[in-house]
């Protein structure tokens, strides 16, 4: 059943575009996450399903109900900030109850929600304490609470994260899961932060300049990007693009390099010729002795080396291109040595240069 | 040479070491603390001449030394000038004045801070259609000197039958505190993070609630610096006060001046130095209990476009 439905939604501020007539369908207890660099659009479209923010044109439905020109009190929504948004002379119990006296619950049944909370998110000690006297992790999950408490169909994180350090971070996001799995609800989370998107979701939606660029599940997305912005914005270290062409065979050329693309898979039945970009990730290029058994490989030379603790970058030049590939932290790499590297074409991304979309 | 500088016990020895010292009487110190001297000097020269010469009797005064203390301190011109000196008709002293000043102080106050501070939160956080014009029209009635203003408003109370009464001076002081408390109020809002304003949207709380329970809460010293700014601006008023009350009713103020400038009579210095005081005493008061909460205050609503 489709929890949120947004249909044909837009939205203008003066005569700037955010939203480009955009279409999105969640299903009930599903994990969606809007993935996409800073103006993108993605927290204006939360906001729109808040009702924080009125649309200029299309509808939004949250369990079957248009709840287009409902406030923000009456669409079943909880709602997460980036900057907690706690309510300072409050404490977290008051924080806690504030939008259930709000809906005029009763005393009792506030109590039995607040313990509830605090057991499932830990916060029992903390609620005679004000937000000042609490940490950054400490405050989100509060804020976490503040959504939770209120019973609601949908949750709606707004970059929730982002405030904090990389190690609260990872933790949090674990937590964020187990929630997820726990309560079952539909959650939509806005990150620009693509691994909390990649661990995170069900389905990911890839924003950009207002409109939704791929709409699909994590491992999708990140094996078979529908262009080149959702190719370079997933994958941490990126993914190389290497300019060339495709010629017949069929092949990708760049330089001397002739890349065979027979085990390649063309979007569409027709073969494309002319002026492309190949894109592989560096995850996917193999090094020494299993380059030899690679379909594709090549004797490149290396240039420069990354250590990042658990596996080593490294950089070299793949016909002209600067390319990057990844290897074990024990392979003994110096700058110069020469090297077999190799990858198979089936797991590489061809993108059309003018448009920079699949092919 | 060389073994002196391989040598690190003695390094130690001679090189700087923690602190830097200071000299106590640097040119910088010098300088610095001497102006600050003369400048405090020059203000509170005038307030210690007051203060003597209300102390002293009309003998004393006729000497000619008015730097020199009081030889026989007498309170007799502070008591005349609260409960018995003349103004015009009345011979009640300043008394009448201080609780008229009151009763047109606390009211104005109270009037012009409430419906300031709904304005500036509408303005920074609910943002109606035309806000930016109706800002624009409240900034410029700022700079719109008030005599220009003074005969029509005297025609708008007498139509409405408030000329004369003190209601009618507390509108006006309402009225007129309105550009400045509400930027003051505006800014201060626009600085409470929008999240925070989303939350209690969501939250279910609607306009008067997220004013009442969240913003209100949130802005002690703002309410503080409006609450100086207001009472030292009406209190010092006279302007207002002589043109928009009558004789019965005028404020502290106007009532000092007909004290200090009537002409009949002997001029009796110490009476009017003690009225002088008396009258500067609420704001003076005002300024010494909240002095830290306006400083935090101001920064906080700094005037900032």
């Amino acid at each position: 059943m489709t929890s949120v439905l947004v249909r044909d939604v837009s939205l203008n501020f003066g005569s700037v575009e955010v939203l480009k007539s955009l279409n999105l369908d969640v299903p009930e207890g599903e994990f969606l996450v809007l993935l996409g660099p800073s103006g993108c659009g993605k927290s204006t479209l939360l906001n729109c399903v808040a009702g924080l923010l009125d649309v200029s044109a299309g509808q939004i439905f949250i369990k079957g109900k248009n709840v287009t020109w409902e406030e923000p009190k009456d669409r079943g929504i909880g709602m997460v900030f980036q900057s907690y948004a706690l309510y300072p002379q409050m404490t977290v119990k008051g924080n806690l109850s504030f939008g259930l006296k709000n809906a005029g619950v009763p005393k009792d049944e506030i109590e039995k929600r607040i313990a509830r909370t605090a057991e499932i998110l830990q916060i029992g000690p903390l609620l005679e304490r004000k937000p000042s006297q609490l940490s950054g992790g400490q405050r989100q999950r509060v804020a976490i609470g503040r959504a939770l408490v209120r019973d609601v169909d949908v949750f709606l994180f707004d970059e929730p994260l982002s405030n904090l350090d990389a190690k609260l971070r990872s933790e949090l996001r674990v937590e964020i899961k187990r929630l997820h799995q726990r309560l079952a609800n539909t959650m939509i989370y806005v990150t620009h932060d693509q691994i909390e998107a990649m661990t995170l979701a069900d389905r990911i939606a890839v924003m950009k300049g207002g409109v939704i660029q791929q709409l699909d599940a994590p491992q999708a997305i990140y094996n078979r990007p529908v262009n080149r912005f959702v190719a370079g914005f997933l994958g941490s270290p990126a993914m190389n693009f290497i300019d060339g062409e495709v010629g017949t065979g069929p092949a990708f050329k760049t330089g001397s390099i002739s890349v065979p693309l027979d085990r390649y898979t063309f979007d569409g039945a027709d073969s494309h010729t002319g002026p492309a970009v190949l894109g592989i990730r560096p995850e996917h290029i193999s090094f020494g002795d299993a380059a030899k058994s690679a379909p594709f490989s090549q004797q490149v030379q290396v240039e420069l080396v990354e250590p990042m603790g658990s596996d080593t970058l490294v950089w070299t030049k793949f016909g002209g291109h600067n390319l990057s590939f990844r290897v074990e932290a024990e392979k003994p790499l110096n700058v110069g040595d020469q090297v077999l590297i190799g990858f198979d074409p089936a797991r590489a991304s061809i993108f059309d240069t003018a448009a920079g979309n699949r092919i | 040479m060389a073994d002196t500088t391989l040598d690190p016990s003695a390094i130690a020895a001679s090189e700087p070491y923690g602190p830097r010292p200071r000299a106590v009487f640097s040119p910088r110190n010098i300088f610095l603390y001497g102006t600050l001297i003369v400048v405090a000097v020059y203000y509170l020269l005038p307030l210690y001449v007051m203060v003597v010469t209300s102390l002293k009797g009309m003998p004393e005064i006729r000497l000619g030394n008015i730097f020199s203390p009081p030889m026989e301190i007498t309170f007799e011109p502070w008591v005349k000038a609260w409960a018995t000196a003349c103004t015009g008709l009345n011979c009640d002293g300043l008394s009448r004045g201080f609780w008229n000043s009151v009763r047109i102080t606390v009211p104005s106050v109270i009037l012009s801070i409430a419906i300031a501070s709904v304005n500036g939160y509408a303005l920074a956080n609910w943002r109606f259609k035309g806000a930016d014009i109706f800002f624009t029209i409240l900034i410029v009635g700022a700079f719109i000197p008030y005599q220009v203003m003074i005969y029509p408003i005297v025609i708008m109370l007498r139509e409405i039958g408030l000329y004369g009464n003190l209601w009618g001076l507390v509108i006006v002081h309402s009225i007129f505190g309105m550009p400045i408390l509400t930027l003051l109020f505006r800014n201060y809002f626009t600085s409470v993070p929008e999240e925070l304003f989303k939350a209690a949207r969501v939250d279910g709380a609607g306009f008067w609630a997220i004013y009442l329970k969240i913003m209100l809460p949130m802005s002690l010293p703002i309410f503080v610096v409006a609450i100086i700014l207001q009472v030292t601006g009406i209190w010092n008023d006279f302007l207002f006060g002589v043109v928009y009350t009558r004789p019965d009713t005028y404020p502290m103020t106007v009532q000092l001046n007909n004290i200090v400038n009537s002409v009949q009579g002997v001029k009796e210095y110490n009476v009017n130095m003690a009225a002088t005081i008396l009258t500067g005493l609420v704001p003076l008061i005002v300024y010494f209990v909240s002095g830290k909460l306006f400083v935090r205050g101001i920064a906080a609503g700094a005037v900032k476009g």
